[in-house]
């Protein structure tokens, strides 16, 4: 399992081809939050995105944060959210925006890995809960737009060697959240019969 | 009871909620501490010690600097055992419980979660209709009062599950569908966490057990030998299942399981599973009659 260092947003698609399932990566340069209702804006209500999302590195999440007399954003808390319940904005997102990379807890199921293969697209694993370390790691909140959707809105973040992230599924047609179903299903069969 | 006893009371009850909810968020029991720490030794897979590093990193940063394990401050749930002779009464200590949880939200500030279930509009400081919820418990011949704040992540409460098995199903029953619940779940609710299983009484109060379970100290025991003995043979197999820390494949992928029960009807066999994740916190205060504060009785 090798060792990346990616910065975002990027130009080069070989930059995600050369990601492997189980490979640790480090992100660095700017990242977008993104959430349920930012998504269900976007493509079920059909209004286009205001941010720039193409080669992006997009991150599941709703920040705690502060808001400042001058009108800007301060961190107080910023951690991840699960992935499973937005897994079907993964194709449009890829095919229309370009996004590159999406991050979250607890994985994408099974429908996320043809996508992903086809747009050359790769879904990172961060570790759920650990929010105070990735705090440390985003430097600064950039820019918020619809804040009216506050903290589900789009946020801009700048980051600081992010991670440490595992590669889940990558654009190779592999995910470890399939195979680690696979094993425990046929485990189950075993544990079953010993009960 | 004096008014102004009980209102003195109702402050020291309601700055008890606001410090319990801010503080659990913070700095996580260190019965929890040891399971992640035993965890992090026992673990064999590469992505699972990487998982459980980056964990131990993170509880470490949250101490020094004094911000929140975890961005989810979840639902605040509280278990209450209220005194027969405590003197204030159920009424006001809900009241104390809601101001203080607000409170605490607004002056942290913390993200607020709560939601109108079907606008999904923002009800206030992590408080609304029925919010917070509180578990009671009545103690004959006591005058005192224990709080446990356990804020309640949406990650692993949507990982909550349960089947009205049939008595002919039997204890083969409850154990499969526990295991096909935390093999189902994988990575989302953030293991290795607590599964908390509330078998017997009626589909609600199963559900309800189930949540007792989970706020237990970490590697506690059913005072039933028979359920204590459930509770050590689940625990043995979920970590069989291979499902690992975030789901990713690995030893750990529970830190415990944890089991409630109560006697049910001769045709019922409910079996209850709520999760907790890895962040498994919780924070408790005893209060006096006098509302004298002591924060470092577990319960």
């Amino acid at each position: 399992m090798a060792e990346h260092t990616v910065t975002f947003p990027i130009t080069d698609p070989q930059e995600i081809l050369k990601l492997r399932a189980g490979d640790e990566v480090t992100v660095q340069g700017h990242i977008i939050g993104i959430r349920d209702r930012t998504q269900i804006r976007i493509f079920d209500e059909g209004v286009e995105s205001p941010m720039d999302l193409s080669g992006a590195f997009l991150l599941h999440t709703a920040p705690g944060v502060r808001k400042l007399d001058n009108g800007r954003y301060e961190k107080v808390c910023i951690g991840t959210t699960t992935s499973a319940r937005m897994v079907r904005f993964t194709e449009p997102l890829g095919r229309q925006y370009g996004v590159r990379a999406i991050c979250g807890k607890g994985g994408f199921p099974d429908e996320a890995i043809a996508p992903m293969q086809e747009l050359g697209m790769v879904y990172f694993a961060i570790v759920g809960g650990a929010a105070a370390l990735e705090t440390t790691q985003i430097e600064e909140i950039e820019e918020v737009m619809w804040e009216e959707l506050m903290p589900e809105c789009l946020w801009k973040f700048r980051v600081k060697d992010f991670g440490p992230l595992t590669v889940g599924i990558d654009a190779h047609g592999n995910s470890l959240y399939h195979d680690v179903q696979t094993a425990a299903q046929l485990k189950l069969k075993e544990l079953y019969a010993r009960l | 009871m004096s008014t102004v006893i009980a209102t003195d009371l109702q402050h020291a009850v309601e700055d008890a909620a606001a410090h319990l909810y801010v503080w659990s968020l913070k700095d996580i029991p260190q019965d929890l501490r040891d399971a992640l720490a035993a965890a992090r030794l026992r673990e064999t897979s590469v992505t699972g010690q990487r998982v459980l590093n980056t964990i131990h990193k993170n509880v470490n940063i949250a101490d020094s600097e004094k911000n929140l394990v975890c961005q989810d401050t979840g639902i605040a749930v509280y278990t209450v055992r209220v005194g027969e002779h405590f003197p204030l009464h159920p009424v006001r200590i809900y009241e104390a419980l809601r101001d203080g949880t607000g409170r605490a939200t607004i002056e942290h500030p913390l993200r607020s979660n709560a939601v109108h279930t079907l606008t999904r509009e923002n009800t206030g400081p992590n408080i609304g209709y029925r919010l917070p919820i509180v578990h009671w418990e009545f103690i004959a011949d006591w005058d005192g009062l224990d709080v446990k704040c356990v804020p309640k992540g949406s990650g692993s409460e949507n990982m909550s599950f349960l089947k009205m098995c049939v008595p002919a199903d039997g204890v083969k029953g409850i154990k499969q569908f526990v295991l096909e619940s935390i093999v189902g779940a994988g990575g989302k609710p953030c293991p290795p966490g607590i599964v908390g299983v509330g078998i017997g009484g009626t589909a609600d109060y199963a559900m309800y057990l189930a949540k007792e379970a989970i706020t237990r100290p970490v590697g506690t025991r059913n005072a039933d030998p028979l359920v204590a003995q459930l509770e050590d043979e689940l625990y043995g197999l979920l970590n069989e299942t291979g499902i690992g820390p975030m789901g990713l494949g690995g030893d750990v992928t529970v830190l415990q399981c944890h089991i409630e029960h109560a006697d049910t009807h001769m045709t019922l066999n409910p079996v209850a599973v709520n999760y907790q994740c890895w962040a498994a916190r919780r924070a408790s205060v005893h209060v006096d009659a006098q509302g004298n504060l002591d924060y470092d009785r577990e319960f």
